[in-house]
């Protein structure tokens, strides 16, 4: 890694990682002291922020737009309800050891599948197994019938709806529309304890960090480059010899477990999940967050999850009615005057600048720089 | 999966017998018997809707024949595998529109269109090339011409460096036999020339079919033509021959006398 990339990036997960966590750890008065509802907020949105790298990994490098990401936050978040819902135990409202939902609903007996999930090991293994299973199945069958470009992420929403639609039943016994919540403790730790939420967050932030330097391996290896070769011409890989249906089938799987332990991070912090969050409208939003910091950069998704939330989170406060607008015009300002982002348009604006003549130069630097270089071309990909 | 056919010249490397291609009772090749030798040239043309096309996607996999047997070297089948097997086999094919990698650098383009044992998700995270793979890289950045530009995005050469580049790629990819679909479609005179030297060169020491409308081109790198009609072979032979045969001339000429009355 090079020492100035290594530098900003280390100098970058200090911050949201040691910094961060504790300025809130400061005593209670102190000016500089960020606040625990703030806290709470970032780590929220740097959950999100690893969901929307995993995304990048699959639309900005392979070109392969997946309207279906919800679901696999969504698996991931309720691996870990389960295990929350597990552990309020005796202390729920109605001081019986199932959910209170289920008492509610008349279930006599814990349903089979929810009995595992009192292990801390199992949950933590089914958070990262279930997304990639379900994502291997569905990226297998599709992949290899040669879905592509359009019919793949029309197929994805129609997951998105489905699980939408499951979740919300209340016979699958996950708690229907009022999904998970009410959760107690988290491995015994207090949920309701500042302490325990500065933990959470700085797992989160560390999390974050560990998956922007997976993803940033993937995409320099060679595997990476079938990636981006796959998106500029998915005919010449196959006839190279490569599979693309596997490639895809892989990148998608890696995605779905980013996505998945997104969903795990996001559920303690936040404290409640419900079909909501799994449809097809957060499956867009997502989309939208990678499309506004900037595909095919892996600074672009953190920026963008981390940028277009935290402006929700504002104006949702101040001007409610206007946070649906400003979300729709950021996507249509991006598509049709930014198409590579708030990042992808800065470094854009960075390689420019540098590769104009610098006035007193050496003549030789200016020739250099005369010649056209490939940081000047664009790097972001149309939508398909 | 490298190739474990023998390579003495005069044996077969490729053998179509019997096949048809039926698109919705169109038969696009009809009952077409084709062979070729190793370190052949050939060069195939034909009218439009000749078959041409589907004679290369019936070989690299694209297209499934409706019947017949398609055979590479010595036994091997080629019926019902996939192209990306094919290509792993050792068949490469160039195709008529430029396609590479435009993202990726020039030199990018070939290192990962490179032979490679497998071409699995897991093994190609440790395909890093050691120092003879390097060289035989810069050899053929030699041979196409692009060594200067080897560091370039692929996506900023010219139409002709494009499709010099993808003639690249298929030689580093270490195929027995080369399929190339009119190379010299949009190419000004003096990169048709380029292009014809590079497949002469390349032809040295593999096997090439090439398809082409362009005569004069035809003439400058071909041995034995093979002329196509509706689906099935015309005749075949060395180009001054097959240029005089009656029957190649009617069907150029005939359609062309049509046209003219049209």
């Amino acid at each position: 890694m090079p020492t100035r990339e290594r530098a900003l990036l280390l100098g970058f997960a200090a911050l949201i990682a040691v910094v961060l966590p504790a300025l809130n750890a400061l005593p209670a008065g102190s000016p500089l002291r960020i606040a625990d509802f703030t806290l709470n907020l970032f780590g929220k949105f740097l959950a999100y922020a690893i969901l929307a790298l995993g995304i990048d990994l699959i639309w900005g490098y392979t070109g392969v737009l997946s309207l279906g990401h919800g679901v696999f936050f969504g698996l991931g978040a309720y691996a870990m309800g389960m295990h929350l819902m597990l552990e309020i135990g005796t202390k729920s409202v109605y001081g019986n050891v199932l959910p209170d939902f289920m008492v509610w609903n008349r279930v006599a007996e814990l349903p089979l599948f929810w009995k595992p999930f009192y292990s801390v090991a199992f949950t933590l293994v089914a958070v990262l197994v279930v997304p990639a299973v379900v994502a291997f199945v569905f990226g297998y069958l599709t992949f290899r019938s040669r879905i592509r470009g359009v019919y793949f992420s029309i197929i994805t929403q129609a997951l998105a709806l489905c699980a939408w639609l499951m979740f919300n039943r209340n016979t699958m016994n996950l708690g229907g529309t009022n999904g998970l919540s009410g959760f107690k403790t988290i491995f015994g730790f207090t949920l309701n304890d500042a302490r325990t939420q500065r933990g959470l967050y700085v797992a989160t932030a560390l999390t974050l960090c560990l998956a922007y330097l997976l993803c940033r391996w993937i995409t320099r290896s060679p595997v990476g480059k079938v990636l981006v070769a796959i998106r500029d011409s998915e005919n010449r890989v196959l006839f190279s010899g490569y599979s693309p249906a596997a490639f895809k089938v892989f990148v998608f799987v890696v995605s779905a477990v980013l996505a998945g332990v997104a969903g795990a991070l996001y559920v303690p912090q936040v404290g409640i999940i419900t079909p909501a969050k799994i449809g097809v409208l957060p499956s867009i939003e997502m989309i939208i967050w990678v499309a506004v910091g900037g595909r095919g950069t892996l600074l672009g998704p953190i920026v963008g999850a981390f940028g277009v939330n935290w402006l929700q989170s504002i104006l949702t406060t101040s001007y409610p009615d206007l946070w649906l607008l400003v979300l729709g015009g950021m996507f249509v300002g991006v598509v049709l005057f930014f198409p590579d982002g708030v990042v992808g348009t800065i470094l854009k604006l960075i390689a420019r600048f540098a590769s104009a003549p610098q006035p007193g130069a050496r003549a030789a630097d200016v020739a250099a720089a005369d010649q056209p270089t490939k940081t000047s071309e664009p790097v972001g990909i149309k939508a398909r | 999966m490298t190739p474990t056919v023998g390579t003495s010249p005069g044996s077969t490397i490729i053998y179509l017998e019997n096949v048809t291609v039926e698109f919705d009772g169109f038969k696009a090749l009809r009952d077409l018997n084709f062979f070729m030798d190793y370190r052949e040239l050939r060069v195939v043309i034909g009218p439009n809707g000749a078959g041409k096309t589907t004679l290369l996607d019936v070989i690299s996999g694209k297209v499934q024949p409706t019947a017949g047997r398609v055979i590479f070297g010595k036994s091997t089948d080629l019926v019902g595998r996939r192209e990306n097997e094919i290509a792993a086999l050792g068949i490469g094919r160039k195709f008529q529109t430029p396609s590479i990698f435009a993202n990726l650098t020039v030199r990018e383009n070939l290192e990962l269109s490179r032979f490679r044992p497998s071409k699995g998700v897991f093994a190609t995270f440790q395909s890093e090339l050691g120092a003879p793979e390097q060289r035989e890289i810069a050899e053929t950045l030699e041979t196409i011409g692009l060594a200067d530009k080897a560091e370039q995005r692929a996506g900023g050469l010219s139409h002709g460096e494009k499709q010099w580049l993808e003639i690249g790629m298929v030689i580093v990819q270490q195929s027995e036999l080369l399929l190339v679909d009119e190379p010299v479609a949009g190419m000004t005179d003096e990169e048709t020339e380029r292009t014809a030297a590079l497949l002469r060169a390349v032809a040295q020491d593999r096997s090439v079919l090439v398809i082409e409308h362009d005569m004069e081109f035809v003439r400058s790198i071909a041995r034995t033509v093979t002329v196509l009609h509706e689906g099935s072979v015309l005749c075949e032979g060395p180009v001054d021959q097959v240029q005089k045969d009656e029957r190649v001339m009617e069907v150029y000429l005939g359609r062309s006398r049509e046209a003219a009355h049209a």
